[in-house]
C-alpha cells in the first residue's frame, strides 16, 4: 500500500518537474564563436591578489592588489587578408573572473590566422561624453581632471616604495599625442584556426604583469612607485605593449 | 435667483483656490516644451555640443534641474553644483576668490560662470575637461570639491522614491545610473545661453550705446578682442595673461593637463558676459573690482616676462579710457539669463 503511494508521488513529481527539464535543454544553445582566456601572470606564477609575493628585475619585493585594463579594437585577420572587427571595449578585472573571459559571436566562418586589439580605448570613445558599460565612469577607471579613460591600472605594495603606504599605483591614460598610451597588440596564431557554425574555439592569452616593469625601462620602486599622470605614462605603456602572449588553442598548449 | 449665482460663484471662486493650493505644482518652476527649446542666436556659430544624442525634454531638463541642486552629490550631502554656480553671479560665486568645497576646504581656483557652454570645446581654467557632458565629474571627484564618486551618487539616488519617479518621468523606467545623470545634467546647464545683454541688443539694432560705452567698445576691439572674441567674449584658447604666479597655490595651469613646458602658466581665456556680476576676476581670485583688472592689464611693467605677445600689444589707458572700458563692459550683463525662472533653485518653491 505504501510502496503504491511513493510510486504515485514519484511520478507525480516527475510529472512537475518534467517541463523543467524540457525547457532548460532547449534553451542551451551549442556555443559558437570565439572565446578569449585571458590569464594573468606575474613571471610564469599564475597571479594572486594580496598574499602572494612577487620580486621585480631589481630584487625588489611586491604584492599586487589591483589589476585592471580595457581593451578594444579586436581585429581577426583572415588568411585571404580580410579582416573582422569586434567595435566593442572590454574592461578585465583580476577581481571579476567574469571578465577575464570574452565571448566573441557571429564571427563569419572562415580560416584565421591573427588576432589584433588594442590596450586601452580609442580616442573616439575617449571623447564620446556619457556611456555605460564598460565605459561607464562608475567603473573608476576615468580621469575625471583630465578627459579620457585610465587604460590600466596596477596597484600593490612595497617596502621599497617611497610612497605613502608603501604602495605602487600605476595609472596609465592618455589618448592624445604626444602622450599616447594605446598600444596595439597583435598575436599570431601557431596555426590557423578554423572558424565554423557550433564551434566554440578558446584562445588562452597570458598576460604577465612582470613585463609592465621592465623592458624598455625598468622600474624601480624607490624612485617610482606612482604614475598617475601623463607623465611617465608613456613610459609604463611602452613597457606593457608586450605583455600578452597565446599559450593555448583549444586545449594544445603553446 | 441672484443670490443662487452669486453663491454658486463663490464656491467655484472657493474651490479654485483649494485647487490651486492642493495642486502643488507652482508654475514658476513648471518647465513647458517651449521652455526647453534650444534657440542658437543669430549671431553665434554653430555650437560643439549639439545634443544630437541627448534630445531635450522637459522631463529630462526638470531632471537635470533637481540634480544641479542635489546635495546628495557631495560626500556628506551637505553642498551641491548650485552652492557654487549661483544663478545671479552667471553660474559663478560671488565674493569667493577660490572655491569652497565640503568640510570648508578651499579649492586653487575661482569658480569660472556656467553660461553658452555648448559653445565650449574644454572646461575649467586648465581646459582638463573636453567633454560638457563628463564636466560634472570633475567637481564631483575633486576631494577639495565634492569629494564623492558617480558609483555613490547612484546608489544614494536609487535609495529615493523621489528620483526613481523623476527618472521614470524622463527615461520611461526607475533605471538610475551615470550616463542619465551626465545626461539630463548637461540638458540643464546646456540651455544656459546669455544673449539678451545691452550689448546683444545694441549689436541687433534693438539699443543705443552712450558715446562712453561706443567709445569703450572701440577700445575693447583694439585691446581685448583677441582673445575675448565676440559674440562669445573668448576664443577657446589659452594664454599667458602675465600674472605673477601665486607663491601659496603651486598652480601651474595647463602644463598639469598636457605636461608640456609651454603651457606653464596657460589658463583658459574666459568669456566677459555678465563679467559685472562674477566678481572677483582672473584665475585665482586675486582682483575684486574691474578697475583693478584694467590696471593690471594696462600696466606692462606689471606683466611677467612670459605674458602673452597680446597682453604685450596692449596700450596704456588713461583714466577715462577705462572708465569708458568698464561702461562697456557693464553692457554685457543679461538681466533676462540672471533671472531666468528656468533655472531658479527648486528647492525655494
Amino acid at each position: 500500500m505504501t510502496r503504491t503511494i511513493e510510486f504515485k508521488a514519484g511520478i507525480m513529481a516527475l510529472y512537475i518537474l518534467l517541463p523543467f527539464f524540457i525547457l532548460s535543454q532547449k534553451s542551451q544553445n551549442p556555443p559558437e564563436g570565439i572565446r578569449l582566456n585571458l590569464n594573468h601572470f606575474v613571471g610564469d606564477k599564475l597571479l594572486v591578489l594580496d598574499d602572494t609575493t612577487y620580486v621585480n628585475e631589481l630584487n625588489q619585493p611586491y604584492i599586487v592588489t589591483k589589476f585592471n585594463y580595457y581593451i578594444g579594437q579586436i581585429y581577426l585577420l583572415k588568411d585571404n587578408g580580410k579582416e573582422y572587427s569586434i567595435p566593442n571595449h572590454f574592461l578585465i578585472s583580476e577581481d571579476k573572473i567574469e571578465t577575464k573571459k570574452i565571448v566573441l559571436e557571429k564571427i563569419p566562418s572562415g580560416t584565421y590566422t591573427s588576432i589584433r586589439f588594442i590596450l586601452g580605448v580609442d580616442s573616439l570613445h575617449n571623447c564620446s561624453g556619457a556611456q555605460s558599460g564598460a565605459l561607464d565612469p562608475i567603473n573608476a577607471m576615468f580621469w575625471t581632471w583630465n578627459t579620457g579613460y585610465i587604460f590600466l591600472k596596477l596597484e600593490g605594495k612595497s617596502t621599497f616604495s617611497s610612497a605613502i603606504g608603501n604602495t605602487l599605483e600605476y595609472h596609465i591614460g592618455g589618448y592624445k599625442m604626444p602622450n599616447n598610451s594605446i598600444r596595439t597588440i597583435t598575436l599570431p596564431f601557431e596555426n590557423p584556426i578554423l572558424i565554423e557554425k557550433k564551434r566554440m574555439t578558446e584562445i588562452n592569452i597570458k598576460a604577465d604583469i612582470s613585463e609592465i616593469l621592465k623592458s624598455p625601462s625598468t622600474i624601480d620602486f624607490r624612485t617610482t612607485p606612482t604614475v598617475n599622470t601623463l607623465l611617465n605614462a608613456k613610459m609604463i605603456a611602452d613597457n606593457y605593449s608586450d605583455i600578452f602572449t597565446i599559450i593555448g588553442i583549444n586545449g594544445i598548449k603553446y | 435667483m441672484k443670490s443662487r449665482s452669486i453663491l454658486l460663484f463663490s464656491l467655484f471662486i472657493v474651490c479654485s483656490i483649494l485647487l490651486s493650493v492642493m495642486n502643488d505644482e507652482n508654475p514658476y518652476f513648471k518647465i513647458s516644451k517651449k521652455d526647453v527649446k534650444l534657440i542658437i542666436p543669430k549671431n553665434f556659430p554653430a555650437p560643439f555640443y549639439s545634443f544630437k544624442n541627448n534630445q531635450i525634454t522637459p522631463e529630462g531638463f526638470v531632471l537635470g534641474r533637481e540634480l544641479f541642486y542635489e546635495n546628495l552629490l557631495s560626500r556628506d550631502n551637505s553642498v551641491s553644483c548650485g552652492s557654487c554656480h549661483q544663478r545671479i553671479s552667471a553660474f559663478a560665486h560671488i565674493d569667493h576668490t577660490l572655491s569652497h568645497g565640503i568640510y570648508g576646504r578651499i579649492g586653487n581656483r575661482n569658480i569660472p560662470s556656467l553660461q553658452n557652454l555648448i559653445w565650449n570645446n574644454s572646461f575649467m581654467w586648465d581646459g582638463g575637461v573636453t567633454s560638457l557632458e563628463m564636466q560634472p565629474l570633475a567637481p564631483i571627484n575633486n576631494p577639495l570639491e565634492m569629494d564623492e564618486t558617480i558609483g555613490e551618487i547612484v546608489g544614494k539616488l536609487q535609495n529615493s522614491v523621489k528620483y526613481r519617479n523623476l527618472f521614470k518621468d524622463a527615461f520611461g523606467d526607475t533605471l538610475i545610473n551615470s550616463e542619465r545623470i551626465l545626461k539630463v545634467m548637461t540638458q540643464f546647464v546646456g540651455l544656459m545661453i546669455s544673449n539678451n545683454s545691452k550689448y546683444d541688443k545694441y549689436i541687433a539694432g534693438k539699443a543705443v550705446f552712450t558715446p562712453e560705452e561706443k567709445h569703450g567698445l572701440e577700445l575693447f576691439r583694439t585691446n581685448c578682442a583677441s582673445c575675448h572674441t565676440e559674440p562669445l567674449f573668448t576664443n577657446n584658447s589659452f594664454r599667458n595673461n602675465g600674472l605673477a604666479p601665486d607663491s601659496t597655490l603651486h598652480d601651474i595651469g595647463r602644463e598639469k593637463i598636457t605636461t608640456k613646458a609651454s603651457d606653464k602658466y596657460l589658463y583658459k581665456v574666459p568669456t566677459l558676459r555678465n563679467i559685472e556680476m562674477t566678481y572677483p576676476y582672473m584665475h585665482d581670485g586675486r582682483y575684486r573690482k574691474l578697475k583693478d583688472v584694467l590696471n593690471f592689464y594696462g600696466t606692462a611693467e606689471q606683466h611677467t616676462s612670459s605674458a602673452d605677445p597680446f597682453v604685450k600689444e596692449i596700450s596704456p589707458l588713461d583714466f577715462t579710457e577705462k572708465t569708458d572700458l568698464i561702461l562697456f563692459l557693464l553692457t554685457l550683463t543679461d538681466k533676462e539669463f540672471l533671472f531666468d525662472r528656468r533655472f531658479a533653485d527648486p528647492n525655494t518653491k
